[in-house]
């Protein structure tokens, strides 16, 4: 255990957080769960469970809209959240965050808003350890317009490879999209150094945090990106809705890709006008319990210290990746020294799939597949991996039974 | 001669024997062992199943009007499971194929693996099973 101890914070006593995540507590298959799925999405604490039950037990409302008592405090409650939201990113203004369906809802908004201003021959650099939500709407955006897609190479150690990707950029670059890290392999990308060499050919860079907001502390302004994007369920809150975060200046200037209610300030069947920000890309009536939700799992995290939950994590996934190197034919793949919240790897001769299967049986959740990274097994010319993904109520108990599951399932596939 | 209905009751007395899951699928890891498999040469686009989770290819034809089927897998477990599908639809004519109900696979408890959340490919490989016995008719 850390013995540093920030004032005012919680510490992190892992029997006592683990109580707060009712989820942890079930039995599946007749086993403990051990669930190292968490990069698919975490479990929520209670306080964010009970965030929707009272919602819609006592304050649902429409927000934005009504006079009466219920309407207001409704929409205080979410306005609050998207401050909460704006805190926790160290963002300049709750102006810039616009809530969204999550992950994959926020890049292709700005793939639509902000990609309605590049022309023919106009660039987007993505990477290739990018998941297929930060490349398929790219590559629709370069049909629509003709834009090109590049993509930075990466090395067998599941790096990027900086000196290709400085060949990549160019006056032509109009937008890197790349993700802080990697949901397949946890490699942390280098995005500060990256986004300042982009700035220097005047890109503008879309980070996809969805696997980064939840393990290390965030901060939009100091790292510098002109977009940043992640989800609720993966930072232990609801489903169904996420975030982006974009500067006021670069926001302003993009035009809405969804009309509707909310998003306007006239309607005349003349001409239209839009709302301010952050409404004019919140169209319709939105995911409100889910901002709230968010909200209070923002408020769950926040009593502790990030640095802390950080240190907690990568010794778990430290300790998992030891282990597995004990056994015979492991290969882990995403090898740097960079990594956050993954342990992605296969045995010799056994399929994935099988390996997930008869952990499943012995309560272990994991991952197996391609992880909505295609290009990365192809590169590795593997179908998959199993994915191991921690969350702050780990212990290093659990990789123990991890490791006894995986042995035997070892034992049986051989 | 079994009929299709005494082969799923064949299936389904052979794995009442295990006592846990355990013994289940070391029996399904080694039925999957066993299965025929299809040469890596006739392993082409057309003949695969594309799952999320594991690929599967399927060979079909029809001899003196039964039909005849041969699958491979990638993932173990899953060619287990094709091994049973297999040992209950061949040598049946394309009109049982078709109309089988397939009632073992949930009896085994092995009816998650057929959920399309698994993604594992048997579910459209049973498709494409019936499909082709169709195609006979």
């Amino acid at each position: 255990m850390l013995e540093t101890e920030v004032k005012g914070k919680r510490k992190l006593e892992l029997e006592e957080i683990r109580r707060d995540f009712p989820l942890l507590g079930r039995e599946v298959h007749g086993r403990p769960l051990v669930y190292f799925d968490n990069g698919a999405t975490t479990q929520k604490p209670k306080r964010v469970i009970d965030t929707i039950e009272r919602y819609y037990s006592l304050e649902n409302a429409n927000i934005h809209r009504g006079v009466h008592y219920l309407s207001q405090q409704a929409t205080t409650a979410y306005e609050e959240a998207r401050k909460k939201v704006a805190n926790f990113i160290g963002a300049a203004s709750d102006r810039e965050i616009i809530f969204t369906k999550g992950t994959t809802d926020s890049i292709n908004l700005v793939a639509f808003s902000f990609g309605e201003s590049l022309k023919e021959g106009d660039e987007i650099l993505i990477s290739h350890l990018e998941h297929h939500s930060n490349i398929v709407p790219w590559q629709m955006l370069c049909e629509r317009k003709g834009c090109v897609l590049k993509v930075i190479p990466m090395n067998d150690r599941g790096e990027l490879i900086q000196e290709e990707f400085e060949k990549l950029l160019s006056t032509r670059t109009k937008l890197l999209a790349l993700s802080h890290v990697s949901n397949s392999l946890g490699i942390v990308n280098p995005v500060r150094e990256m986004i300042r060499k982009a700035r220097d050919y005047g890109a503008r860079v879309l980070i996809d945090g969805a696997q980064s907001v939840q393990h290390t502390t965030i901060d939009v302004v100091d790292l510098d990106c002109d977009f940043y994007v992640f989800s609720g369920h993966k930072i232990y809150g609801p489903t169904g809705v996420g975030v982006l975060y974009g500067k006021e200046s670069v926001l302003d200037a993009m035009t809405p890709y969804q009309g509707g209610g909310d998003m306007i300030k006239t309607v005349r069947f003349e001409k239209t006008t839009y709302n301010e920000l952050p409404f004019k890309f919140e169209a319709g009536t939105p995911n409100i319990v889910g901002g709230i939700g968010l909200g209070a799992a923002l408020d769950y995290l926040s009593e502790f210290d990030m640095h802390e939950i950080e240190a907690h994590e990568a010794s778990v996934s430290a300790y998992l990746g030891a282990c597995l190197k004990e056994i015979d034919g492991v290969r882990i793949y995403g090898e740097s020294e960079q990594k956050l919240g993954v342990q992605s790897f296969l045995v010799e001769g056994i399929h994935p799939f099988d390996l997930g299967t008869i952990l499943d049986q012995q309560g272990v959740a994991v991952r197996t597949g391609h992880h909505c990274t295609q290009p990365i097994m192809d590169f590795y010319q593997i179908p998959g991996t199993v994915r191991a993904s921690f969350a702050m109520y780990n212990k290093k108990e659990e990789v123990d039974v991890f490791m006894n599951a995986l042995e035997r399932a070892v034992k049986m596939l051989k | 001669m079994m009929t299709l209905e005494e082969k799923q009751q064949d299936v389904i007395e052979e794995f009442s024997l295990f006592e846990d899951w355990m013994e289940k699928y070391e029996h399904l890891i080694e039925l999957g062992k066993d299965l025929p498999l299809i040469d890596p040469e006739k392993k082409t686009e057309d003949r695969l199943i594309q799952g999320c989770q594991s690929q599967v290819w399927l060979e079909s034809g029809i001899s003196d009007g039964k039909m005849q089927f041969t699958a491979d897998s990638d993932a173990i477990i899953t060619k287990g499971i094709i091994s049973l599908l297999i040992r209950v639809l061949n040598q049946e004519s394309p009109e049982s194929v078709a109309k089988a109900d397939l009632h073992f696979i949930r009896e085994i408890g092995l009816h998650d693996h057929l959920s399309p959340t698994r993604s594992n490919g048997l579910l459209s490989m049973i498709k494409r099973m019936k499909m082709e016995a169709l195609r006979q008719i």
